[in-house]
C-alpha cells in the first residue's frame, strides 16, 4: 500500500481554496466527492477524511507563513445547501481502529492549531454558517473564535454522534461546547442527543454559536465582525520593524524514503523492523555565517530551524500512521551545540519578528505532536550530540533518557554535554499549559531552582543526573548492553498498556482544554470505538447508512 | 370502521375531538389568528372579499364528506379530518412490520417523525405563496376558483400537519407550527425547505404545470406516509389524498384545455406545422414546443424533490416503519428489504447505467419510479388530444437525468433525450429545452383577466363540464 503522504501545496488542494485580499481570508471547503483518500465512500455533503484534514493543516501552516498580513480567517462551505456534515461515517465504519483513532488526533491537532493562530499569531478564525454543521463540522466551528450562523430556518449546528452513531464527538466538541463556549451543561446534553441540531434563536440563546444573521444580511455581518476584529487584533510583531511583511513560501518538501530509512536534510530517521524501533538522528545547523534577521530574510524556507520543524513534523506524522508497529522511538541529535544555542537565543532575542515568532511556534507544536505520540519516546544524550536550549525539550518530552558518560575509547570527541537555556522554562510549553521541565518537576519548586541555576551551562552526565536531567548515565563498557537491554525490554511489553502508562505519565500537572481533549474525550472515544454498540458488526457505525438501527450492548459500564 | 361525530362546537370542522383535547385546542387557537394573518397577507392577492363557490370538507365519509356553497377565504373552515381509524391495523413495513400501530409516537422516532411532518408541512403553504398573484391573471371565474380551491384546502392541509405536530410533539412541536408560518416561498432570509417551492408561478401555463408535476410529487409523498405505522400519521394523509386528486385534475386538465384551443386554433387558421412557432403564436395561443419546455422544467424541478436516489435517510424512515412505498401493501416482498436489491441509474464512464443498491437505501429512487410512470399516465392523455386533431407533435418526459440539481446527475448537463453536454454546449443550447425570457413574456402577454362568468380567455378552450355540475356560465366567483 502507498504510504499516506502529509505533504501538500495549495495548487494541489482538491477539497479546500485560500482566497486571500489584504488582511483577510477566505478559507473555503468544497470537498471533492470521488476524492476520497481511500476507495469505498463518497465525499458527500462536504463530509471529510483524513485527506480532506491533511489539506485543512497545510492551508493553516501556510496561511502562518506564506499570508503573515492576514489577520482574519473566514472558515465557510464552497457548497450551497451544507456547511459540512463531519467526518465521513462510511470511511469511519470501514477504517481500522488504527486508523480512527490516529485520524482523530490529527484532527484534533488540527484544530488546535487554528486556535494557537488565533491566540499567538494574530490570525483569528471565524465560522461563517450557512446550511447544515454537524459533528465534526460543527467541532471546526468550535475551534474558531466566532461563529456566526444563518438565520433562515434550516442552517443549524449538531453533534449527533450519540443519537446517530452511538459514538463521541470527539474531535473536541463535547469539551469545546462547555469548557470554551461554556454552554450550561444541561443544555449541552440537550444538544448533544438532538440529531438535528440547534438552529436560529435557540443556538444563539444556548450559546451554540455568536451571532445569527438573515442570510440577506449574512456577508454585510461577516464585513461588520473582520472589520471589528481587524480593529482589535492589532498585529502581535512589531509591524514598524517589518512595514512591509511578506510571507514567504514553503515549497513541496522534499524527503528520500526507503523501506528502511528516510532522509531530511535536518534528520535522518532509521527503520529497525525486526527490533521495532526508529531512531531519529537530528542534524544541527551546518551554517557558519552570523545569525541575522538579514540572513533570515534571506534564507528564507532554507533557515534551519524551520526545516527541523516541517522535517520533524513530517516524520512524525509518516510513523504514526503508516508504521503503526514500530513502537519505540529513539531521539538523537549531532552537531555543534554552540551553534545550535546561537540559533536558540536568536529565537528568544527576535521574537518580535513575525517570522521568528511563527518559526518558535511552529517548534512549539512539534514538540507537542511528539508528547501526544503513543510510542515510546527515548532521548540517547551521547558523544558528538547537540542538545542545547530549544533541542534539549526532545529530551524533557521523553519517556526516558539515558545520557553517556564520559567517552569511548576510539572516539576523540569530547564527553556529551546538555545545556538547559531560558528557553526551556517558558517558550515551548506542553498542551497542559507548562513546561516540560516544570511538568518533569512538578511541585519541586527547588529542583528547578537549582536547574535553572546551571543556566547556558554546558552540564556533564554526573551534572544531569545529580539535578534529575536524565534517567540514567551510563559509561562506554555499560552504555551499548543497557541501552540494548532496555529497548528489548521495551519492546516485550503489551503496546496498549504502554500507551496507556505513558499518556498518564507524559501529563503531570494541570488541565487544559487540550489535555481533556487529548486525554479525556479521546480516551473514552477511543474506547467506544473498540465497543460493539458502535463498531460490532450490528452496531451503530457499521449499521449506519443500511436503514437499520444500531443493536446495544445495555450493560452500564 | 368508527368514526367520531363531527364537533360543530368549534370553530373547527374536525373528528378527532377537539373540543375536549383542552391542550391542542389551546395551541390551536393561538395558532389560528397568525394562520389568519399569514393567509391575508401571503394567501390570494386582492380576492379576500371576493365569495368563491367552494367545497369545504365536513366529515370523512366517502360520500358526502365536501359541502359546496359560497364562502370568502379568509372565512373558509379549515378542519382537522383524518380517514376513519381502521380496527386492528398493524403496522406493514419496516422493522416494525407485524405490530399494532402506534397511537402514540414512540420516543425513539420522535425526532424522525417530527422532521417528516415538517418537510411535508413546508411545503403545503407554499404553494398558497406562490400562486398569490394568479388571480389578477385568471382566464375565467372557473379557473379563478379552481386555484382559490386548490389554496385553501392547501391551506387545510398545513392545518392538518400542525394538528399533529401540536397533539403529539409538545413543544417542539408548537414551535416548527410557528416556523411554518414564518418561512416564506422564495424569500431569501426565510426560504421554504425544498427548492421546487421556492420557484416563481409566473403565469397559468406554469401553474397547471406545478398542479401536475409538483403536486404529484406530493401525492406520492402522501400516499407513503399514509402507510405509516404511526397510524394519526396515515389516517391523516390518506385524507389529504382525496382532495389532492383535485389539485392533480386542475393540473391535468387546465394542461389539457391549453393544448386542445392551441391545436383548435392551428387547425382552424391551416397551420400543421406545430414548429412554425411565430404563426402559431400570431393566434394568441401557446405553441406545443413551449409548452414541452414548460414541461421540462416542472418535471426536472419536481424530480428533485424525491432527494438523492440513494439515500441513508430514506432508508432510516423505512425501516423506523415511519414512511413506506408506494401502494405498499400491494407490493409482493417481505416488507422489510432486508436483503432486498433495487435497480438505480446512475452515471458511470460518462454512460448511463443501472447499479443494484440495497433496496432499503433506494428508496427514493423507487419512490421516484412509480412517480414517473404516473407523470406519463397524463402525457398520454395529453398527447390523444393532439393526436385528434391530427397535429404531427408529440409530448414527453424529458431523460430523468435533465436539468437535475440535486442526486446522481447533478454535475451533468444532459440533454431532454439524454445526451451529455459539457457545459459550453449546454450553455448554447440550453434555452432549446428550458423556457427563455422570450417564451416567458409571450406567455405573460396572453396573461389578460376573463371576468365574466361563462367566457374563457382565447388561449384556453373551456372545461368539458363545471365544478359540482354547475352550468357552463356558473358566476363561481362573485368579485365584490
Ligand atoms: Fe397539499
Ligand atoms: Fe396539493
Amino acid at each position: 500500500m502507498t504510504p499516506i503522504d502529509f505533504r501538500t501545496e495549495a495548487k494541489n488542494y482538491r477539497h479546500w481554496r485560500i482566497e486571500t485580499e489584504g488582511s483577510v481570508a477566505r478559507l473555503i471547503m468544497d470537498v471533492n466527492e470521488t476524492g476520497g483518500l481511500f476507495p469505498g465512500y463518497a465525499l458527500k455533503l462536504n463530509s471529510y477524511d483524513l485527506g480532506v484534514d491533511i489539506e485543512l493543516y497545510d492551508a493553516i501552516q501556510r496561511l502562518r507563513f506564506e499570508h503573515p498580513e492576514v489577520r482574519v480567517v473566514i472558515l465557510e462551505s464552497g457548497k450551497d445547501q451544507v456547511f459540512c456534515a463531519g467526518a465521513n461515517i462510511r470511511m469511519l465504519a470501514s477504517a481500522s481502529h488504527v486508523h480512527k483513532v490516529n485520524f482523530c488526533k490529527f484532527t484534533n491537532e488540527t484544530r488546535n492549531a487554528m486556535e494557537d493562530a488565533t491566540e499567538h499569531s494574530g490570525q483569528t478564525y471565524i465560522t461563517a454558517i450557512k446550511g447544515t454543521c454537524a459533528g465534526g463540522g460543527y467541532e471546526l466551528a468550535l475551534a474558531t473564535d466566532y461563529i456566526i450562523l444563518a438565520d433562515d430556518g434550516s442552517s443549524s449546528v449538531a453533534l449527533p454522534e450519540v443519537p446517530l452513531l452511538a459514538v463521541l464527538p470527539g474531535t473536541g466538541g463535547l469539551t469545546r461546547v462547555t469548557d470554551k463556549r461554556n454552554v450550561r451543561r444541561d443544555l449541552a446534553d440537550v444538544f448533544c442527543t438532538i440529531e438535528e441540531g440547534v438552529k436560529g434563536q435557540r443556538a444563539l440563546k444556548w450559546r451554540l454559536v455568536d451571532e445569527l444573521v438573515a442570510p440577506s444580511g449574512f456577508e454585510q455581518a461577516i464585513a461588520t465582525k473582520v472589520a471589528e476584529l481587524s480593529a482589535s487584533n492589532p498585529d502581535k510583531t512589531d509591524q514598524t520593524n517589518q512595514p512591509n511583511k511578506r510571507g514567504i513560501s514553503l515549497s513541496l518538501l522534499k524527503r528520500d524514503i526507503s523501506d528502511t530509512e528516510i532522509r531530511y536534510s535536518t534528520l535522518s530517521v532509521t527503520l529497525d523492523r525486526d527490533k521495532q524501533v526508529v531512531t531519529i538522528n537530528l542534524l544541527g545547523p551546518l551554517d557558519k555565517d552570523e545569525l541575522s534577521l538579514e540572513l533570515l530574510a534571506d534564507q528564507a524556507e532554507q533557515f534551519w530551524l524551520l526545516r527541523l520543524c516541517r522535517e520533524l513534523d513530517d516524520a512524525i506524522l509518516h510513523l504514526r500512521f503508516n508504521e503503526p508497529e514500530l513502537g519505540t522511538l529513539v531521539f538523537k541529535s549531532s552537531g555543534n551545540i554552540e551553534q545550535v544555542l546561537k540559533y536558540d537565543s536568536f529565537i528568544r532575542e527576535h521574537l518580535d519578528n513575525w517570522l521568528v515568532r511563527e518559526i518558535s511556534l511552529y517548534w512549539k507544536r512539534t514538540l507537542k505532536r511528539i508528547d501526544l505520540t503513543s510510542r515510546s519516546l527515548i532521548t540517547l544524550i551521547e558523544q558528538g550530540s547537540c542538545f542545547g536550549g530549544l533541542l534539549s525539550e526532545l529530551i524533557f518530552s521523553a519517556d526516558r533518557a539515558y545520557m553517556l558518560e564520559g567517552q569511548y575509547e576510539d572516539d576523540e570527541r569530547p564527553p556529551a554535554t546538555l545545556v538547559v537555556t531560558e528557553s526551556n522554562f517558558d517558550l515551548y510549553p506542553m498542551s497542559n499549559g507548562i513546561s516540560r521541565l516544570s511538568t518533569r518537576f512538578y511541585g519541586q519548586l527547588d529542583d528547578l531552582e537549582s536547574i535553572k541555576a546551571t543556566m547556558n551551562q554546558p552540564l556533564d552526565a554526573e551534572q544531569c543526573d545529580a539535578l534529575g536531567l536524565v534517567t540514567f548515565i551510563y559509561d562506554d563498557l555499560d552504555w551499548d548492553d543497557e541501552v540494548r537491554i532496555f529497548l528489548e525490554e521495551r519492546s516485550s511489553f503489551s503496546p496498549d498498556s504502554l500507551v496507556g502508562m505513558e499518556a498518564n505519565l507524559r501529563f503531570a500537572g494541570p488541565e487544559t482544554m487540550e489535555t481533556k481533549i487529548f486525554g479525556r474525550l479521546t480516551a473514552w472515544q477511543n474506547w467506544i470505538f473498540q465497543r460493539p454498540s458502535a463498531a460490532g458488526e450490528d452496531g451503530a457505525l457499521k449499521r449506519y447508512g443500511s436503514g437499520k438501527k444500531g443493536q446495544y450492548d445495555s450493560t452500564r459500564i | 370502521m368508527s368514526s367520531e361525530a363531527i364537533s360543530y362546537d368549534t370553530l373547527i370542522p374536525n373528528n378527532v375531538d377537539l373540543s375536549s383535547d383542552r391542550r391542542v385546542l389551546k395551541a390551536l387557537e393561538q395558532w389560528h389568528p397568525k394562520y389568519i394573518d399569514w393567509w391575508k397577507t401571503m394567501g390570494p392577492e386582492g380576492f379576500q372579499e371576493a365569495s368563491v363557490y367552494l367545497r369545504t370538507a365536513v366529515s370523512v365519509e366517502t360520500v358526502g364528506w365536501a359541502k359546496f356553497d359560497y364562502v370568502k377565504m379568509p372565512d373558509y373552515r379549515w378542519g382537522i379530518l383524518l380517514a376513519p381509524q381502521e380496527e386492528g391495523r398493524k403496522i406493514p413495513f419496516g422493522e416494525h412490520k407485524g405490530e399494532d400501530v402506534w397511537q402514540e409516537v414512540p420516543g425513539e422516532y420522535r425526532a424522525m417523525l417530527r422532521r417528516l411532518l415538517v418537510i411535508q408541512g413546508d411545503t403545503e403553504p407554499a404553494s398558497v405563496e406562490q400562486q398569490r398573484f394568479l388571480g389578477a391573471t385568471a382566464p375565467s371565474l372557473y379557473d379563478l376558483r379552481n386555484v382559490f380551491q386548490v389554496n385553501v384546502e392547501e391551506g387545510r392541509h398545513l392545518w392538518a400537519i400542525v394538528y399533529l405536530l401540536q397533539k403529539y410533539f409538545g413543544r417542539d412541536g408548537r414551535e416548527e407550527a410557528q416556523e411554518l408560518l414564518r418561512r416564506r416561498s422564495g424569500d431569501p432570509d426565510v426560504p421554504r425547505m425544498l427548492g421546487a417551492f421556492n420557484e416563481q408561478t409566473p403565469d397559468w401555463l406554469s401553474f397547471f404545470m406545478f398542479a401536475f408535476f409538483t403536486d404529484r410529487d406530493g401525492k406520492m409523498q402522501l400516499e407513503s406516509l399514509a402507510q405509516s405505522g404511526f397510524d394519526p400519521l396515515a389516517r391523516t394523509c390518506r385524507f389529504m389524498l382525496t382532495e389532492e386528486a383535485h389539485h392533480m385534475f386542475v393540473g391535468e386538465s387546465g394542461v389539457g384545455r391549453i393544448i386542445q384551443r392551441t391545436c383548435g386554433a392551428m387547425t382552424d387558421a391551416g397551420i400543421d406545422d406545430p414548429f412554425d412557432i411565430e404563426a402559431v403564436r400570431q393566434l394568441g395561443v401557446i405553441d406545443l414546443p413551449t409548452i414541452q419546455k414548460k414541461a421540462n422544467l416542472h418535471y426536472s424541478l419536481s424530480l428533485d424533490l424525491f432527494g438523492s436516489e440513494v439515500s441513508t435517510n430514506a432508508a432510516n424512515f423505512y425501516n423506523a416503519s415511519l414512511k413506506g412505498r408506494f401502494k405498499e401493501t400491494k407490493i409482493n416482498d417481505d416488507h422489510k428489504l432486508i436483503k432486498a436489491t433495487y435497480p438505480v441509474l446512475k452515471m458511470i464512464d460518462g454512460k448511463f447505467k443501472f447499479v443494484d443498491e440495497p433496496a432499503l437505501t433506494a428508496l427514493n429512487m423507487r419512490l421516484r419510479d412509480s412517480y414517473v410512470d404516473d407523470c406519463a399516465k397524463g402525457i398520454k392523455r395529453w398527447n390523444k388530444i393532439i393526436e385528434n386533431k391530427n397535429i404531427a407533435f408529440t409530448l414527453s418526459l424529458p431523460h430523468t437525468a435533465f436539468n437535475r440539481k440535486i442526486g446522481e446527475f447533478s454535475n451533468f448537463s444532459v440533454t431532454p433525450v439524454g445526451e451529455i453536454l459539457d457545459t459550453k454546449q449546454w450553455q448554447s443550447l440550453h434555452t432549446d429545452f428550458l423556457p427563455d425570457t422570450e417564451d416567458g413574456e409571450f406567455i405573460a402577454s396572453l396573461m389578460k383577466p376573463e371576468t365574466q362568468a361563462g367566457k374563457y380567455a382565447n388561449w384556453i378552450a373551456p372545461p368539458k363540464s363545471g365544478i359540482d355540475n354547475r352550468e357552463g356560465d356558473f358566476e363561481y366567483v362573485r368579485l365584490s
